[in-house]
């Protein structure tokens, strides 16, 4: 619920004013998360928001000191866990960049597929959770019969549909099942005529267009200064994304074109978001056709857990490197390294500090939605109305489990 | 990324004033004491051979039980010439350390973070409180001396004891 707060009445020219003190949540639909935002108002116009944030702060960064490094991966996921494989894959390239080991390039495919299926189950989310915070409730109810088949692709590979935990140091943790092939490539088939039904069905909607075109506008520049990144970013204008510029994992030999919008409005990154999703598609066809063969997990005891059940189930050497991988992991040379990738909210960074021993001596995570959702603070776009916060917060995309880390 | 022209360029504005920490797996690392923080930035915001205008992180790095074990870490990127940099910054005792929300705007969630974290002071923010914790909360969770599982209260009947100089107290009180 939210409640009122008059703060002080004032005596101008006659005309009494006053100026409100809104609460909006922690409890709230619209919030997307436990987020609670201090509303300046004055009248329906907002004057100032302060966001607080932390009712979902679990400690990510301090747990990961005291957990081995395979162990940490569950803890990634639950950070962004609309696509718990970009973070997990984040996180694996940092452990991977301080071994100073690459997964073999099978690996390499299966994780971008599974990214860009991330990618596309973050996105559709948000294309159609935006216009139900705008009153329109149908798209959301698409989007989730979409959604509802990346997670049975997810739970195909994997057997989780959610936090899915797939990546593993130096692979994945397992290889592609049989005829995921086929189920993968129908997807691709199906998902981009369900694109053209999402804009058919809001992309003109009048009532659409009014709340989010030329509604919180955020320019190149300010966008750049407040830390934006990802499609919030490209939304803006600015050309920058780092599957092309500062290519991981087999990005560059993929061909996908990076999407780029000039108005900054709430529509720009709404429409941005669909664009993606269709180079998404795109990727995931790249993959499924020049997926090679070979190992899905790197050749390295020392580090990687045995693949082959049927040689765990009868040799001891085998059973012992288990054992001590689970009980004990595996220690990382001392180091620091920064590993960023573009996750669906854009950049996700991964800061570690290794100290030579199994566990991280400190692990930053440069959370994408933690930075984007400042644009919110003080008053750094043209939101007028409260409505408009609602749809400016939308169109932001946080997921407030990253946010509070 | 950046390589040795960086270097030198950096070497050449400010002499011996920035050290340089090396390129650990690819990244080039500068070292700088506090004073000299705001200018380096600005610096490498504004020089048009550099142009680091994007913020990525800001964070922060406890040593203990080294001397003047906080350590504020930045991290900057290029977007026009896709480059990154690592700035490393020991505070002293009580840990302060200048604020660059005056150079990127972004700075100040990531700074308040650190605040709560570690209990570094960033002078000139403007509104530097808690972001993650309550504003009762006591403390530096982050620190290497905090427990896990925090101290015994009535909230938490599992946390540790408190002892009588909890090290996470001391230093870095506004």
């Amino acid at each position: 619920m939210t409640d009122v707060t008059v703060l002080n009445k004032k005596e101008e020219f006659g005309r009494s004013t006053q100026e409100v003190l809104l609460n909006l949540g922690p409890q709230h639909p619209s919030t997307h998360g436990v987020l609670r935002l201090i509303l300046e108002m004055e009248g329906e116009i907002v004057t100032r928001v302060d966001p607080f944030i932390g009712y979902l702060h679990r400690g990510t960064e301090k747990l990961a000191e005291n957990f081995t490094y395979t162990q940490i991966f569950p803890l990634t996921d639950r950070l962004d866990y609309l696509c718990p494989p970009s973070n997990n894959l984040a996180f694996a390239l940092a452990v991977e960049k301080l071994l100073g080991i690459e997964a073999p390039e099978r690996a390499q495919y299966i994780r971008v597929l599974t990214v860009e299926l991330a990618r596309i189950s973050g996105h559709l989310l948000i294309v159609g959770a935006l216009p139900m915070d705008l009153g329109a409730m149908t798209t959301l109810l698409y989007t989730m019969r979409e959604r509802e088949m990346v997670m049975d692709l997810m739970e195909m590979i994997c057997g989780a549909r959610m936090h899915t935990s797939y990546c593993r140091v130096g692979g994945v943790r397992e290889d592609l099942p049989e005829g995921f092939t086929e189920r993968v490539s129908e997807f691709c088939r199906i998902l981009p005529k369900r694109f053209a039904d999402y804009e058919r069905l809001i992309a003109r909607n009048r009532i659409f267009l009014s709340r989010t075109k030329g509604v919180g506008v955020i320019s190149a520049e300010d966008a750049i200064d407040l830390g934006l990144s990802g499609p919030n970013l490209r939304a803006s204008g600015v050309d920058w994304d780092m599957r092309r510029d500062n290519p991981y994992e087999i990005y560059d030999r993929l061909d996908f074109n990076v999407i780029v919008r000039e108005n900054g409005d709430c529509y720009d990154r709404w429409i941005c978001r669909i664009d993606e999703m269709r180079e998404s598609v795109r990727i995931i066809e790249q993959c499924v056709d020049a997926m090679p063969g070979g190992r899905f997990m790197i050749d390295m005891p020392t580090v990687a857990f045995p693949v082959d059940k049927n040689v765990l189930r009868c040799s001891m050497e085998t059973h012992i490197q288990h054992f001590e991988l689970s009980a004990f992991g595996f220690k990382v040379p001392a180091g620091e390294v920064y590993v960023s990738i573009e996750a669906p909210k854009g950049e996700l960074g991964f800061y570690i500090i290794s100290d030579g021993s199994e566990k991280p001596c400190r692990m930053k995570v440069r959370a994408p939605s933690f930075v984007n959702l400042q644009a919110l603070l003080g008053r750094a776009t043209n939101m007028n109305y409260l409505a408009d916060v609602i749809a400016m917060l939308g169109s932001l995309d946080p997921v407030i489990a990253e946010v509070d880390k | 990324m950046g390589g040795p022209n960086l270097r030198e360029r950096i070497e050449h504005r400010f002499g011996g004033r920035v050290r340089d920490g090396g390129l650990p797996h690819g990244m080039q690392t500068f070292l700088v004491d506090p004073d000299l923080v705001v200018e380096l930035c600005q610096f490498f915001k504004d020089d048009p051979e550099l142009r680091f205008d994007f913020l990525s992180d800001i964070c922060g790095v406890d040593h203990y039980p080294e001397e003047d074990r906080l350590e504020v870490v930045y991290h900057l990127y290029s977007i026009a010439f896709k480059w990154r940099v690592r700035i490393k910054c020991r505070s002293g005792d009580p840990p302060k350390v200048p604020s660059v929300v005056g150079v990127w705007r972004t700075a100040n969630w990531h700074e308040r973070e650190t605040y709560d974290m570690y209990g570094i002071v960033f002078e000139g923010h403007p509104d530097l409180r808690r972001i993650y914790m309550w504003d009762e909360f006591e403390g530096y969770p982050m620190r290497k001396d905090f427990p896990l599982r925090g101290y015994k209260d009535a909230y938490n009947p599992f946390g540790e004891e408190r002892t009588a100089a909890a090290p996470s107290d001391t230093g870095g009180e506004r």
